[in-house]
């Protein structure tokens, strides 16, 4: 597998603005994130709301403007390219939205919204345009017939293979999926994804699948990075960070999701406490002031854990080697 | 929609009928009648008064007077003025014009100008141009525009002398119908702008809270991310959408713009509709006045009317049933 993305010390800080609030710390919502995502792969961004996992998505795709870091995509310097060239090289790389009622223009029917992006970048002219724009709503499982309908004439899971068809128009080899099924019920949420899935097979593409449920994200992807507040805490592959979490954030997250089996031993781990101001993060480990693991000490509070390999994944824990495992806690 | 305009013309007929009862009943409820005026500077003897008043109708109940200025109104007889003694249609209908044009010509400023300054300020919010907008336009909104009528009367009209202060025609201007017009747009100038300051400061804040909200929206940022142009996705996606509470503002300015502003028209001796009216109530001309409110009165109603059509048209959300 061939890389696609590389993202290098991502910083993406808010500054505070407004009358009394111009002195403030700016808000830190990417705190120097680095990752990789290769052609025709799955990795799944998770974490609270508030940590940062939007602002990741929106900035390597230059949505915004980053504070600091690089950005490779299919060997462009992302933020060094100049407006025109960035316009070009936006059809490689789309996104999905998680509101799939406000994701689509009111105003303009589902083919309109379709077809924008293929006359924008002269992808196909004259009556090819309204084949393909037909062929793509076919793709994402709707009567072409649609094409000439409204966005407020559909349900949720059919918006958001709108959003999908969408995205799909200008023949992009990287999307990200902002919590792309999260707004949807489950019974639509599976279809949704398995359709991401057929997509991703038939036309090799990449997904950054920004989500907060690790049940989705097991279903999806191949390769997890968990963020807490601006920062990558744990990452690597689906099943060990699932099922043998080093890092004692990742073991909370994973608590959290059901399990299917009753006679299974299951320890729910709820965090004490709100998530702290990412304007003015906590010294030392970010996740210290909510921590639950046995082995935290006063090098927590000083000193920054750095992602380190650690069994199978990657952890951002001074003590990773001794985190319990949730079915331990469970029988303790 | 057949059935949605027979259902809303009947509902609006109904309406005009209530509103004009009532401001029948209003105008007359005013102190003082129109015959205290006509003495020419003497008393009226009391054989004098009751001819007058049985000459115009005053002398019999105000039942019976309504009932008469409501059968003359279904037959599109507005009455006679009774300071003037003419018809009151041909009073409006001399007036209407010099109003269709000041205020026609503020609407067009007003949709134009405000509208582009207010998108423009929510693309650059937060810059320096947006601020610099944002205190503009509210000095403007909270200036009195007879104040300023009268401000820019004496300044550019009297003391630099560059534009006219009074009046819609100069009367030593003759020669063809360039010459005259050129004459009517320089007296236009001082009451539309004094007009617009106000609407046009209105209408920038509705439209840059529109804009922002619309901005906000996902649609637009994958509209960014399909490559296009940012005049095309602030145009074409944003704005489109944004239109909407602004539209509902023009109708509540639509009726305002064609009446015109009393103040305004008597600053700059603008010979509108306002002035008359002012004039008619001053006077205690009950049948200037009714035909002036009657006026106002379906103007609002074709507003609305107008304006819930604009929104059928202009979204694809709302059916009109």
């Amino acid at each position: 597998m061939t890389s696609l993305l590389q993202v290098q010390d991502l910083v993406k800080y808010y500054a505070s603005s407004g009358l009394f609030r111009g002195g403030d710390p700016p808000v830190r919502a990417v705190d120097g994130v680095s990752f990789e995502v290769m052609r025709g792969e799955t990795l799944a961004l998770v974490g609270e709301s508030g940590c940062g996992k939007s602002s990741v998505g929106r900035t390597v795709i230059r949505l915004q403007e980053p504070t600091s870091g690089r950005v490779v995509f299919e060997d462009n310097d992302v933020f060094a390219l100049d407006r025109k060239s960035l316009r070009r090289l936006r059809r490689r790389m789309q996104i999905i939205f998680q509101d799939p009622y406000s994701s689509l223009n009111p105003r303009m029917t589902v083919g309109a919204a379709i077809a924008e992006g293929i006359e924008i970048h002269r992808l196909a002219v004259g009556a090819e345009i309204g084949r393909r724009v037909g062929a793509l709503l076919e793709e994402v499982g709707l009567d072409p017939g649609y094409a000439r309908r409204y966005p407020h004439e559909f349900s949720g899971g059919q918006r958001q293979r709108i959003g999908i068809a969408r995205a799909l128009a200008v023949e992009p080899s990287f999307i990200v999926c902002d919590e792309p099924v999260s707004a949807l019920d489950v019974s639509v949420q599976a279809q949704v994804l398995n359709l991401l899935a057929d997509l991703q097979r038939d036309r090799g593409l990449a997904y950054l699948f920004i989500a907060h449920d690790l049940a989705v994200v097991r279903q999806i992807a191949r390769r997890v990075a968990v963020m807490y507040l601006g920062r990558i805490v744990e990452s690597g592959p689906t099943e060990p960070l699932l099922s043998n979490p080093r890092h004692p954030y990742t073991v909370a997250l994973r608590s959290a999701v059901p399990e299917p089996d009753p006679g299974r031993k299951h320890a729910r781990i709820v965090l004490s406490g709100d998530l702290p101001s990412p304007s003015k993060p906590p010294p030392g480990c970010p996740f210290h002031t909510r921590c639950w693991h046995p082995a935290r000490d006063e090098r927590c509070r000083i000193e920054v854990p750095l992602l380190r390999p650690v069994e199978e994944t990657f952890a951002a824990c001074h003590y990773a080697e001794l985190t319990p495992a949730a079915e331990a806690l469970a029988e303790a | 929609m057949g059935r949605w305009l027979l259902r809303r013309t009947a509902q609006a007929i109904a309406t005009l009928v209530l509103t004009i009862v009532l401001l029948f009943f209003l105008s007359h409820v005013l102190p003082g009648d129109p015959l205290s005026r006509l003495g020419e500077g003497r008393p009226l003897t009391a054989a004098e008064t009751e001819t007058l008043r049985a000459r115009y109708g005053l002398d019999r109940p105000l039942r019976s007077q309504l009932g008469s200025f409501l059968a003359g109104l279904a037959r599109g007889d507005l009455g006679t003025s009774i300071e003037y003694g003419r018809p009151v249609s041909a009073l409006i209908a001399e007036r209407l014009p010099a109003t269709l044009l000041l205020g026609g010509t503020v609407l067009l400023l007003n949709f134009t100008v405000g509208l582009w300054l207010g998108v423009r300020q929510a693309v650059r919010r937060g810059s320096a141009e947006d601020r610099w907008l944002t205190t503009l336009s509210l000095v403007g909104y909270a200036t009195p525009s007879f104040w300023l009528g009268l401000v820019l009367a004496w300044l550019v009209g009297v003391e630099w002398r560059l534009l006219p202060a009074a009046g819609m025609r100069d009367p030593l201007v003759d020669g063809g119908i360039l010459a005259g017009t050129a004459d009517v747009l320089r007296h236009l100038v001082l009451p539309a702008l004094t007009l617009s300051v106000v609407s046009i400061a209105g209408t920038m804040r509705y439209q840059r809270d529109a804009m922002l909200d619309t901005l906000r929206l996902p649609y637009i940022v994958t509209a960014r991310a399909k490559g296009l142009s940012p005049a095309r996705v602030t145009w074409r996606h944003a704005w489109r959408n944004a239109l909407f509470p602004v539209l509902t503002l023009f109708g509540l300015w639509l009726p305002v713009l064609v009446t015109g502003s009393v103040f305004v028209e008597s600053v700059f001796a603008w010979p509108g509709l306002g002035s008359l009216a002012a004039a008619a109530v001053g006077n205690r001309d009950y049948p200037l006045l009714m035909g002036a409110s009657v006026l106002v009165a379906v103007i609002v109603v074709l507003a609305n009317l107008l304006t819930d059509l604009a929104y059928a048209t202009l979204d694809p959300r709302v059916r009109l049933t």
